[in-house]
């Protein structure tokens, strides 16, 4: 057996390492104090500080990408896969705390809190992209949960709101207490937390059932995070009684650092416990895509159809990861990009469905959006056909990549699975194209959404529509992550 | 020995008896205070593994600030348990039945196999012998140092625990008058008083 020997502490190497977390640390606390200390009226230059800050850590991160290198004893871990995930939920962040400045203004919420809690959520989400100890696994789990809950009950002078994050905080504390039992059964039964070491012990020999066990708690947890099913009975309550901005948070950063973990847990040191593994992501998969498809079609409510969207895009995402080879993580990094960008345009829809009364979140409130509001139409049209899968859009190149790595490592039943999946939700998605081309106008929606969120939804809906001429580059960049993963 | 055996089996009898006595005690205000005793008896179950940190921590985390803080919310929130707990006796065979499978589950998985081979080599003692160096010592040796980026980590999350608390529950009301401690200590009698000369038979 070979034996690894963890670096040893040395707090300046190791403080250069995780500069971009530091920064994030500093920085949040420095916002509230600003937000504390200036009056009311500033709420507005915390979040743009804060939008700042992500993004140039976001820059930070892209600099500072380079050989895998070991922190604080070998419990942090920075290489390309880490960086890539990292920008992603950076830029997701970004964005959520840009799209959430009129909702917030328009509905009295406007606090400096939401973008200081937004910044630490995605510290926790860097620090969950970079685990490599079980410890600091569940350390950044809790940060970023934390701030989610609080985030989900944000408006809570709502019952909608306080329910949700109530729901979300029980369900949370439920999912936390299972992947710590797992995480203690295998520590116990291989005498080690971390990654590296934990490579080296688990041999894809004699099965152990011990291990296993922990290992699917382990996954039991994670998979309620990515709100799998059967985890995933807290998503649509969720996202239907959050203020809308936080929804768009929740469905795009949260999920890509869940399966950046994911990922990170089940590729590297697990590898060797594959075939056990990969019945259980099997299952979590098909459940996921089935139930995503057939339970979105009844929905009325737009946000509930998108909590419904999210679990059967994760089942899709999973199937990558069911592969378990460079392919598949590749794959699921490609598909994470593209459902990113392509959801925080949906949202920028979402939130600009505002009448004189109130916000509105009904699909029938979108008929005939195509006469009133013509590129507003054209732009939801072209997302609902990515999250469909039709090409030449994104969606498609992500769901393509996804199935032909499941091909490749012999999952051939998965990927009919999930292309029958597809069809049956692409009902849905063209359900919302109908309503909005061929429907009786409802009563117009306000004008004036804002600069920021007209060039946040010009800028996605370009980017999913052209993806076929420059995806090159990130897909190429999610296979060199890939490798740095996997090796 | 006899002793430590003898001391094992009372804290064990006594935890468990008065665990059930937490979910068996009509008023909220005796469950509360059996869970106390309940975590009393753990702590020092913990004391003869020698184990005295965690009993410490127990002690002053469950029953100093938990436990209390259920007795306050059971003390200040108008309950109605006997209402809570109507259903409960009803659920009992299922939730007995659920709680024995798994337990048959748990004892035939856990009790028929071993740790992974290869764990021998890697498994290191993170603390040393208790005759050595006592718990407490060890874990503040290691905290601070190896450990320095996950207690940091646990920092935040008490950061973020505060800031949440403060923006689900922090409310300003302008009518409500506040004490504003520098401003009255600069008061001067000059600014507060006027001393009047009121003429017999005037009034002011």
């Amino acid at each position: 057996m070979e034996t690894v020997t963890l670096p040893a502490i040395d707090i300046a190497r190791d403080m250069g390492l995780i500069a971009p977390e530091i920064t994030m640390a500093v920085a949040a606390m420095a916002l509230l104090m600003l937000g504390v200390f200036q009056s009311d009226a500033r709420s507005r230059l915390v979040s743009n500080l804060s939008a700042v800050l992500l993004v140039a850590v976001a820059a930070f991160v892209v600099m500072t990408t380079g050989e895998p290198k070991l922190a604080f004893g070998g419990s942090f871990k920075v290489d390309a896969f880490a960086s890539f995930a990292k920008v992603l939920v950076l830029c997701g962040s970004a964005l959520a705390i840009l799209m959430s400045r009129g909702f917030l203004h328009h509905e009295k919420l406007e606090r400096f809190e939401f973008p200081v809690l937004i910044v630490l959520a995605t510290l926790g989400m860097m620090m969950m992209i970079s685990a490599n100890d079980l410890i600091s696994l569940y350390m950044g789990i809790e940060l970023q949960s934390l701030a989610l809950y609080v985030l989900a009950s944000f408006n809570r002078n709502s019952a909608r709101s306080t329910e949700a994050g109530l729901k979300y905080f029980v369900l949370g504390a439920l999912s936390s207490g299972m992947l710590l039992y797992g995480c203690s059964l295998i520590y116990g039964f291989t005498g080690t937390t971390n990654f590296e070491v934990l490579g080296t012990v688990v041999t894809g020999g004699e099965m152990n059932i011990g291990l296993i066990f922990g290992v699917t708690f382990l996954i039991a947890g994670l998979a309620f995070k990515v709100s799998a099913v059967p985890f995933h009975m807290w998503t649509p309550d969720v996202y239907e009684g959050s203020p809308t901005p936080v929804t768009a948070f929740f469905a795009a950063a949260p999920k890509v650092a869940a399966l950046a973990l994911f990922m990170r847990v089940l590729g590297d040191p697990l590898l060797p416990l594959i075939h056990e593994w990969r019945q259980i992501i099997f299952f979590i998969s098909v459940a996921s895509m089935v139930l995503g498809a057939f339970a979105a079609i009844g929905q009325n409510n737009i946000k509930r159809l998108m909590a419904y969207s999210t679990i059967g895009h994760m089942g899709y995402a999973l199937v990558g990861l069911a592969a378990g080879t460079v392919a598949g993580v590749q794959s699921v990094l490609v598909y994470l990009a593209i459902y990113l960008v392509t959801n925080v345009g949906v949202f920028v829809c979402i939130l600009s469905m505002r009448r004189k009364e109130g916000m509105v979140e009904e699909i029938s409130d979108l008929s005939g959006l195509s006469r009133t509001r013509p590129m507003m139409a054209f732009a939801l049209a072209i997302f609902m056909f990515s999250l469909a899968g039709i090409p030449p859009l994104a969606g498609f190149f992500g769901k393509f990549l996804v199935f032909f790595a499941a091909v490749d490592a012999g999952l051939w039943q998965l990927a009919v699975i999930g292309l029958l999946a597809s069809v049956v939700s692409a009902f849905y998605y063209l359900r919302i194209i109908k309503v909005m081309y061929f429907d009786e106008p409802a009563p117009v929606f306000e004008r004036g959404i804002g600069t920021e969120m007209r060039l946040i939804l010009t800028g996605s809906a370009a980017l999913v529509l052209l993806f076929a001429v420059f995806g090159g580059p990130i897909i190429s960049m999610a296979q060199h992550a890939a490798v740095s993963l996997m090796g | 020995m006899v002793l430590s055996a003898l001391a094992f089996y009372l804290f064990a009898s006594l935890a468990v008896a008065s665990a059930f006595a937490v979910i068996a005690a009509r008023n909220p205000v005796h469950s509360v205070l059996f869970l106390i005793l309940t975590f009393f008896n753990a702590a020092g179950l913990f004391v003869l593994l020698g184990a005295e940190f965690l009993a410490l921590i127990l002690v002053v985390v469950y029953v100093g600030a938990v436990a209390v803080l259920f007795l306050f919310v059971v003390m200040m929130l108008d309950v109605d348990f006997a209402e809570l707990k109507r259903g409960a006796l009803q659920y009992l065979p299922m939730g007995a039945l659920i709680g024995l499978v798994v337990l048959g589950e748990l004892v035939l998985v856990l009790g028929t196999m071993a740790a992974v081979p290869q764990s021998a080599t890697v498994r290191t003692v993170p603390v040393p012998a208790v005759d050595e160096i006592s718990n407490v010592e060890a874990l503040g040796l290691i905290l601070y140092t190896d450990y320095i980026y996950l207690f940091q980590a646990a920092g935040l999350i008490l950061l973020v625990a505060m800031i949440g608390a403060i923006v689900l529950t922090l409310r300003h009301h302008d009518h409500v008058k506040r004490q504003n401690i520098a401003e009255q200590s600069s008061r001067q009698p000059e600014d507060a008083m006027d001393v009047v000369k009121v003429k017999p038979g005037q009034g002011i």
